[in-house]
């Protein structure tokens, strides 16, 4: 007789127009097993996980739960069976209690006071800590997931599925959930955990189930696995390291800020606070943080789309641009690649050629007497494809027909074929596959190469580490002194990302 | 069986052509049916309303000269639709327009000629714009919700409009029914010989490629569409949405204060009290219909001006009540909204069990 | 001053404050929903045209209040399926349900021109609605109370309820409720239905207890002041009953000095009066910038899931 099985999926099969997103994957999960499922973005970890909670349906394939073949038809019957899920992107409603959010998530009707109780219990079994009558948008993202942990847990889940939980945690965070999660497990709640961390999973799971492109590639240990080993089955290949010169020597400073300070933008932005570093020609400038601790207002204040009243807090070869607006900044040579590609670095329905329009049109000469010139904006979007070899059916697709991947190629394409003098990009391969990160970040590289000064901002510590020259970290508005790559120290930069300063030498 | 949407990788033109023209002869089809169901006689209706106008060659001035006003109110529009920008107030803009026309005219008594026309006219943009601009000025500087406030204006503008025909501009020889006095005959617009088509006429035909090229050629254009599709990226690509806002709102304006001079100097030749006839209204249909494309609503305007005097044709000839053409006009915007979805969309039809 | 004077003013202005107190708080839950219903003009129509037949056909005052609030409920339903079932413009669609509403309600109306009905006023014994001060409390039409009690039981549903909390849930993200598992169209379509029948009872108060009978267009653009009302309360339900006193009172004043001949200023100042302080109220509201944040995030957006 085999061991109990909670999980088991067999032959499941997802298709959206033009992709295949799950191609016969099986595998199965014990009760109190703490599963991995590793994959890249866009292997179809995701798109599985929604098919377990009800959101989606198979196309093809089964599911057991307890030995049981059974169709899961929404979320509700998800919960009813025992799963419990928190996604990444939390669903979570800003403007409303924790309370009223948990509430959401119930199925049974329960009266307020009573959850409340209950809510206190779990969170003291587990050492969540919340405060039930905040209004969620006032909360930080960690404690979000914690409202959405707590929601999970009230239903005495059998499977709680984690989707990419760390991925806006702090390295502290992140232990104080792996101790909840072995808690859980200890208890026989087994426990599907999707990430494409590996050194999360070499700490935490029990069993590996590896995913590429929608098939499954391999179920492992990933104590046994290297880290290396398990890459390259996520990746499906050897991984390519970054072409950079020798020796790197940088020049004099393009960019110069100092004492950059920024409101916040609407109640829940963060300001910034008396931000100030250097960047020299030649040289990669990386910021780490967690997701929301003013990443967006600096790229905002430095690409002068939030321009500020002190003309000398940003200053581009020697000329004081903070208070010029994003168009004249762009003249003095100031490129930038938001993280929002669809709806902020390009508009989603119009054609890739009129994006080009959006920020080239006067470094490039698209517009003569007022009037745009259809031809140089076709002829320049041609070349971007080309030279980023973007998978598009030419420069009449529109932004939002192109994948991710493929769309933030163009975006970095359009900017770094312009020539820059200085580059701010933000979370530069955020949701892009491995192929087109390497082209993206190779193509980072050249630019410095020949001489201009670059920021990356990205919440992929591993990126920045790999990338860049120089690293600061940011937190709560406020940035930390630069620190050489290859000399920092991987606590030290995680007690920056937690907002503790200085602690690092002192910490026991 | 359940639809499913597709999303289409780019637009499908072919629809959005087709599928205003389907809404029209949707709308004939559906009306005929209804209005038998309610016993109106719904074949009759559709025929006097949307094709007696265009068998009965006397009547195609009137389509004219209906299409004038509506088309120049419905460019203004479409221009800020697509900055997202929702003036419903043009009715009032158009009648604004009318009275500062107006007010020239008495100003200069009986003396005319073509400067005291353009003067008139010029006056009627200004007025436009300038109640345009209140709006425009409250979206901008404190986030008023322009489609209520232009709405509500619309209602403060027609009480002006009652003041001033009722009051001081009103005509002393006018047996005390409230009116301006007819224009002279030297103050109005200059008319094709042998017709009742005015110079507004030809404007209105002229003013939709003006528009077409400034849309899809010009920068301003480009920037009034990535502002209504993206402030965000509109930011980012250094263009100022507060002012494309205040343009679009001012520039909408501006057209129906012309479109209110034109029908003062041009048809009406005096402002009373009926002066405000719903052109500003219905333009909003007419922009939709013409797909918020200059050339669009030229046609669109035409289509609408066919069942404005179709409705009159055929409240006196068989009795059908002028509300009738005010339905099949709503009828039709809501078909070419409805439709919207298949520009975009590709629309599958899945069969259970299959 | 003497207290007949004030008791018939009290009682002008609550009938004016009515029909706009009505449709404002069924809009105000069609927004709490995250959608933004412009054809409230229109169902009011609908609801003053519906109301009134069913009053002619079965005598009933009663019935005519259903048959308001059916109609205001089918006309709605135009919009929902539109804006729900295929996703078009809110604005638009809004838009075009009171120009249909316009001329559905004056094609109905034909067949009623000329008309009168007993006006539905209040059921109280005449001692008591009658009575020269008592008549402050006993002498209104049912629809009155009705609406005055709709205020706390829709501050009761949205605040306390589970349903209102879904609604408002779905207002505020609709991916996420509909990734818990909620059936955001089926709350739309709900929402939507209600804030038409209020709309259609809010309408029926002009054709069957202001004047008792059906006349075009009748309802005269109370509906926009009543969708500015929401915005001006700020999506809360005790303010937006504060702001429908606050023009009912401007109503009122422009009928007093009609009456009364305030002969200094025109009457088109008065009559322009409730609409030219709405934009004053509107620009107030919107400038403190603290009514937007009590705004549903959703308000007015499509529902695009990605399944």
């Amino acid at each position: 007789m085999a061991e109990p099985v909670r999980l088991q999926l067999t032959g499941i099969t997802k298709r959206f127009p033009g992709v295949l997103a799950n191609d016969q994957v099986g595998f199965s999960v014990k009760p109190g097993e703490i599963h991995a499922l590793l994959g890249e973005n866009g292997a179809g970890k995701s798109t599985l996980v929604k098919m377990i909670y009800g959101i989606m349906q198979p196309d093809a394939g089964e599911i057991r739960w307890d030995g049981q073949r059974i169709t899961v038809a929404n979320p509700k019957a998800a919960r009813k069976l025992g799963v419990g899920m928190v996604f990444q992107h939390f669903s979570l409603f800003e403007a409303m209690t924790v309370l009223e959010n948990i509430a959401l998530g119930m199925d049974a009707k329960i009266p307020a006071r009573e959850l409340e109780a209950k809510i206190v219990a779990v969170m003291g079994q587990y050492g969540l800590k919340l405060e039930p009558h905040r209004i969620v948008s006032t909360l930080s993202v960690g404690e979000r997931q914690r409202i959405e942990i707590v929601r999970a847990l009230l239903l005495n889940p059998k499977l709680l599925i984690m989707d990419e939980p760390t991925s806006v945690l702090t390295p502290q965070e992140v232990d104080q959930l792996f101790v909840v999660l072995r808690k859980l497990a200890a208890e026989g709640c087994s426990i599907l955990y999707i990430s494409h961390k590996l050194h999360e999973i070499k700490a935490l799971c029990d069993t590996a189930t590896i995913l590429r492109g929608g098939k499954l590639v391999d179920t492992c240990d990933p104590k046994v696995e290297t880290s290396r080993s398990m890459a390259e089955k996520m990746i499906g290949g050897s991984l390519k390291d970054i072409q950079r010169g020798a020796s790197r020597s940088f020049g004099v400073e393009k960019l110069q800020v100092r004492g950059l300070n920024l409101a916040a933008e609407g109640p829940f932005g963060t300001a910034l606070k008396d931000i100030s570093f250097a960047v020299r020609a030649g040289e990669i400038f990386g910021i780490a943080g967690v997701a929301g601790n003013g990443q967006n207002a600096l790229l905002l204040a430095l690409s002068g789309e939030e321009p500020n009243d002190n003309a000398a807090s940003v200053t581009v070869d020697g000329v004081a641009v903070g208070r010029m607006k994003a168009r004249d900044r762009r003249a003095q040579g100031v490129a930038s690649v938001p993280e929002e590609r669809n709806g902020h670095a390009a508009v989603p329905i119009f054609s890739l050629a009129d994006n080009a329009i959006l920020t080239a049109r006067d470094r490039l000469g698209m517009v003569r007497a007022g009037l745009i010139d259809p031809k140089a904006a076709r002829t320049y979007a041609g070349e971007v494809i080309e030279a980023f070899s973007v998978k598009a059916t030419g420069p009449g697709a529109s932004a939002e027909s192109l994948s991710g991947g493929n769309l933030q190629k163009y975006i970095m394409g359009r900017e770094i074929l312009q020539k820059p003098q200085v580059l701010v990009v933000s979370q530069p391969t955020w949701g892009v596959d491995a192929g087109a990160a390497g082209a993206i970040h190779q193509a980072l590289v050249d630019l410095a190469a020949e001489g201009s000064a670059i920021v990356v901002i990205s919440q992929d510590l591993d990126e920045l580490l790999s990338l860049c020259d120089t690293l600061a970290v940011i937190n709560g508005g406020r940035l930390s002194a630069p620190m050489q790559v290859a000399e920092a120290r991987i606590d030290e930069i995680g007690l920056l990302m937690g907002g503790i300063h200085g602690e690092a030498n002192h910490a026991a | 069986m359940r639809l499913k949407l597709e999303k289409r990788r780019e637009a499908s033109v072919a629809m959005l052509v087709a599928t205003p023209i389907a809404s029209v002869l949707l709308t004939m089809l559906i009306g005929m049916v209804v209005f038998d169901l309610i016993g109106i006689n719904g074949t009759k209706a559709v025929v006097d309303i949307f094709l007696s106008p265009i068998l009965a060659t006397y009547k195609w001035q009137d389509v004219a000269l209906k299409a004038a006003p509506l088309v120049i109110i419905a460019l203004g529009l479409s221009m800020g639709n697509r900055a997202q920008v929702w003036n419903i107030g043009a009715e009032g803009q158009y009648v604004i327009g009318a009275l500062s026309a107006a007010g020239v005219g008495i100003a200069f008594g009986t003396s005319g000629g073509f400067f005291v026309v353009l003067l008139m006219v010029i006056a009627g943009m200004i007025g436009g714009g300038a109640w345009a601009a209140i709006p425009a000025v409250l979206r901008t500087r404190f986030n008023v919700n322009e489609i209520l406030s232009s709405l509500m204006l619309t209602y403060v503008a027609l009480q002006v409009l009652g003041y001033l025909v009722g009051g001081p501009w009103k005509d002393p020889n006018g047996r005390n029914f409230p009116a301006t006095a007819p224009l002279d005959p030297s103050q109005t617009l200059p008319v094709w010989p042998g017709s009742t088509v005015h110079l507004g006429v030809l404007i209105a035909v002229i003013l939709p490629f003006v528009f077409w090229v400034i849309m899809s050629r010009s920068e301003f254009g480009y920037q009034v569409r990535v502002v209504g599709s993206s402030p965000t990226a509109a930011r980012h690509g250094g263009f100022d949405s507060k002012r494309t806002i205040w343009a679009t709102l001012v520039i909408g304006g501006t057209m129906a204060g012309l479109a209110g001079a034109l029908e003062f100097t041009g048809v009406l030749h005096k402002v009373d009290l009926g002066f405000a006839s719903g052109y500003g209204f219905t333009a909003i249909i007419v922009a939709f219909l013409g797909r918020l494309n200059p050339i669009g609503c030229l046609v669109a305007g035409i289509v609408l001006a066919v069942t404005y005097v179709g409705g009159q044709m055929a409240q006196t000839s068989v009795h059908i009540p002028n509300s009738t053409a005010g339905i099949f006009q709503a009828m039709m915007l809501f078909f070419i909204l409805a439709s919207d979805i298949l520009v975009r969309y590709r629309v599958r039809v899945i069969v259970k069990g299959v | 001053m003497n207290w007949a004077f004030i008791i018939a003013e009290i009682i002008t202005v609550v009938g004016l404050t009515t029909p706009i107190l009505l449709a404002g708080l069924g809009e105000l839950v069609v927004e709490k929903s995250g959608v933004l219903n412009l054809g409230v003009e229109g169902m009011m129509l609908v609801g003053a045209i519906s109301g009134f037949g069913v009053t002619v056909y079965t005598g009933n005052p009663w019935l005519g209040v259903v048959g308001a609030a059916v109609g205001g409920a089918l006309a709605s339903m135009l919009f929902a399926v539109l804006v729900l079932q295929l996703n078009s413009n809110q604005v638009a669609t809004g838009l075009a349900l009171t120009i249909f509403g316009t001329g559905i309600s004056s094609l109905l109306g034909l067949g009623f021109t000329g008309r009168i009905v007993v006006p539905f006023l209040s059921v109280f014994p005449a001692s008591l609605s009658k009575h020269p001060v008592l008549q402050v409390i006993f002498g209104y039409s049912p629809i009155v109370y009705f609406a005055l009690i709709m205020v706390p039981l829709t501050t009761w549903f949205l605040t306390a309820t589970r349903a209102g909390l879904i609604l408002r849930a779905v207002g505020e993200n609709d991916l996420s409720a509909h990734s818990i598992g909620y059936s955001v169209v089926r709350v739309r379509y709900a929402a939507i239905a209600f804030g038409g029948a209020m709309a259609g009872i809010g309408g029926c108060y002009f054709s069957m207890v202001i004047t008792p009978m059906w006349a075009e267009k009748m309802t005269a653009g109370r509906g926009w002041i009543a969708l500015a009302l929401v915005v001006f309360a700020g999506w809360r339900t005790g303010r937006l009953l504060a702001g429908a006193y606050f023009f009912g009172i401007l109503m009122a004043l422009e009928l007093l000095a009609k009456g009364v001949g305030f002969s200094i200023l025109p009457s088109q100042f008065w009559a322009a009066m409730p609409y030219a302080m709405t934009v004053v109220a509107l620009s107030f509201i919107s400038s403190r910038g603290t009514a937007g944040a009590n705004a549903p995030a959703c308000l007015g957006k499509p529902f695009l899931p990605s399944t």
